[in-house]
């Protein structure tokens, strides 16, 4: 039971060690790696079943007592998101096996990947506030790394963006947490909740904006996600599929657990300004998304675009909004990731990321254009896929709780999107390539078939089957206030 | 006294904050280091200024008595620790990039941008030009844009 609670956090640091020190060695550093990312899964399965019928699974470390020691505290919300890092992470690790932009393969590139996916689960699994920003760092450190591997220019530039915005970002936050900790003396979440509700609501006001603007500027907020659009679009392909689908959805996790878990007894007057801040997330992250031409780049501002739903469904507080972020961003997650591994495809099989360079892929590969319109489609939320009932289930509360200027907001940006999928389709697939005698060299493919099919029959069973998920995240949200 | 300790904190912060809005490299770096000094600073005081002595259970007690908070002070070793390891990393990555983009400025880093060849339309990929030499520098494929 103990080791279950730890393993989402020993398993992929295990396998970092270890392939840090086969670095030498690739095919035995991948074996291991993808006996890693394999255990993390069934260890994501156990944690899912076990906790699903039952109370959050908590651990204290070095059995303190509880408001004194870290505490591991793995609730229907925590063991769902594990389960999502583990399958994009092992979506991403089999796609590094695929001749598709996955160059450079430097040799810590597997050993910062499973850093990287123990940040995200510590931070998904921990019960601390000071915990979730040693994750947070540990995720900064293992995303730089992955930045400068490749050694060119422009990828230490946008590393060097990614850092000074960031760390302003987490230097915030751990203000944040320590004015929380003079004002209250707690760390630890569940204590935090109870004494939280006998606190003054100015004072409340004040330590959740510190910590609400610090996870904003790490999950990709207006006006702070500058650092994503200037960075993302460096990135080989497999790990771009990783930060894209789950970097954002960490500090989107911190949000929500503070504003609808810690300190859901704090004033309304902040739900009404993270709405507004959605808002603009949502238009500004599309507006760039419909300048560009490379399709990385689109799909980077689609990712605050989409940021900006999941912040306006936390911003209508009650469970139904609650219940549709869960929603949201597992569905997103899967959408993201695919799109960004289709992109990779897409690059590979007509030889370019610019839109206005590449095209004729409707002719030459018409599986691959059914493979993109799925996720694509969903991005924009069209029936019956799962983004469709990702808006649906926010849009239902916008308009009981009549905000007609979020709603329209919501489907403009919902059109827009729909005019970004559009752009790609009819440039990548539908006119021809300009290059006329373009043959694509289609060699060892295979993983990366094996990835993106995975993660698009997964976006296919929620779209078909939303009810289960739905289901889940309701009870999520029962067991989000603690305890 | 913990008044002049929050004037200090205040002072410090906003003197990291100019120097991370600077145009050098190496100035914004340094910022960081002050920004992060002025963090752990604040850190420290949430355990208040009452008493000096160390959080050490005297010989006949039981229970510690008037002695300074011992958790806060765990909590900025984490973060000087932190800041430490993301200080060295930022000074690498500085001096790379000086070294690799000849330059200190950091309005010249243009380099993950679109390059500018209109003012208006978006630009186009022509890899003839020095930046994008040395954007594909070292690999010969992947962010061919």
């Amino acid at each position: 039971m103990t080791g279950l609670i730890i393993a989402p956090v020993l398993i992929p640091l295990t396998t970092a060690v270890f392939t840090t020190f086969t670095y030498r060695h690739p095919k035995f550093q991948s074996t291991l790696s993808f006996m890693g990312i394999v255990s993390l899964l069934i260890i994501a399965l156990l944690l899912l079943i076990q906790v699903m019928d039952g109370n959050p699974l908590t651990l204290v470390f070095g059995a303190w007592a509880v408001p004194f020691g870290v505490q591991f505290r793995i609730d229907h919300t925590s063991a769902l998101l594990v389960l999502v890092t583990a399958l994009i992470g092992s979506a991403s690790l089999l796609f590094l096996y695929s001749d598709t932009d996955s160059k450079p393969r430097h040799g810590l590139l597997l050993p910062l990947l499973h850093g990287l996916i123990a940040a995200i689960c510590g931070a998904f699994c921990t019960g601390d506030l000071f915990n979730l920003y040693v994750w947070f760092e540990v995720l900064l450190i293992c995303a730089l790394g992955l930045f400068v591997l490749g050694e060119r220019i422009d990828q230490y530039d946008a590393a060097f963006k990614y850092l000074i915005l960031n760390l302003f970002g987490t230097l915030l936050l751990l203000i944040g947490v320590g004015t929380v900790y003079a004002m209250t003396g707690h760390l630890n979440f569940n204590a935090l909740t109870q004494a939280l509700t006998t606190m003054a609501p100015f004072h409340t006001v004040i330590l959740l904006t510190i910590l609400t603007l610090a996870f904003l500027i790490k999950c990709g907020a207006f006006p702070f996600f500058q650092w994503l659009p200037a960075s993302y679009h460096t990135l080989p392909a497999p790990v771009l599929a990783l930060f894209a689908g789950l970097l954002t959805k960490v500090g989107i996790y911190a949000v929500f657990r503070t504003m609808g878990g810690v300190f859901a007894s704090a004033t309304p007057i902040l739900s009404e300004i993270l709405g507004w801040i959605a808002c603009a997330t949502m238009v500004f992250g599309v507006l760039g998304a419909a300048y560009h031409w490379d399709m990385r780049r689109i799909l980077a501002f689609h990712i605050i675009s989409q940021v900006g739903y999941i912040l306006l469904a936390i911003a209508l507080g009650n469970e139904a909004g609650y219940t549709a972020t869960l929603f949201y961003t597992v569905h997103h997650v899967f959408v993201k990731s695919n799109l960004f591994l289709i992109a990779a495809i897409i690059y590979r099989l007509t030889g370019g990321y610019d839109l206005r360079s590449i095209g004729g892929l409707y002719v030459s590969f018409p599986w691959v254009a059914i493979l993109f319109l799925i996720p694509a489609l969903s991005l924009v939320g069209i029936p019956p896929l799962s983004g469709f009932w990702a808006k649906l289930l926010i849009l239902k509360q916008t308009i009981a709780m009549e905000r007609n200027v979020w709603t329209i907001t919501a489907l403009f940006v919902s059109l827009l999107t729909m005019y970004s999928m559009v752009k790609i389709w009819m440039e990548a697939f539908w006119k021809p390539h300009p290059v006329a005698e373009w043959k694509p060299n289609t060699s060892r493919l295979t993983p990366a078939w094996i990835a993106t099919g995975m993660l698009t029959l997964i976006t296919l069973s929620i779209s078909l089957n939303p009810e289960f998920v739905i289901a889940y995240a309701q009870q999520a949200v029962t067991t989000l206030r603690g305890y | 006294m913990i008044w002049i300790v929050s004037i200090v904190v205040w002072v410090t912060l906003t003197a990291g904050v100019y120097a991370i809005l600077s145009r050098d490299i190496l100035r914004t770096v340094i910022g960081m280091a002050i920004l992060g000094s002025g963090v752990n600073l604040l850190l420290f005081v949430t355990g208040r200024l009452s008493s000096p002595l160390p959080p050490i259970v005297q010989t006949e007690e039981l229970v510690l008595r008037d002695a300074a908070n011992p958790l806060p002070q765990a909590l900025v070793l984490t973060a000087i620790v932190i800041s430490f390891a993301l200080l060295c990393f930022a000074l690498v990555l500085a001096l790379r990039i000086i070294r690799d983009a000849d330059t200190d400025d950091i309005q010249e880093l243009r380099y993950a941008e679109p390059k500018q060849t209109d003012s208006m339309m978006p630009s186009y990929y022509e890899p003839e030009t020095m930046q994008d030499r040395k954007a594909s520098g070292h690999s010969s494929e992947g962010n061919k844009v």
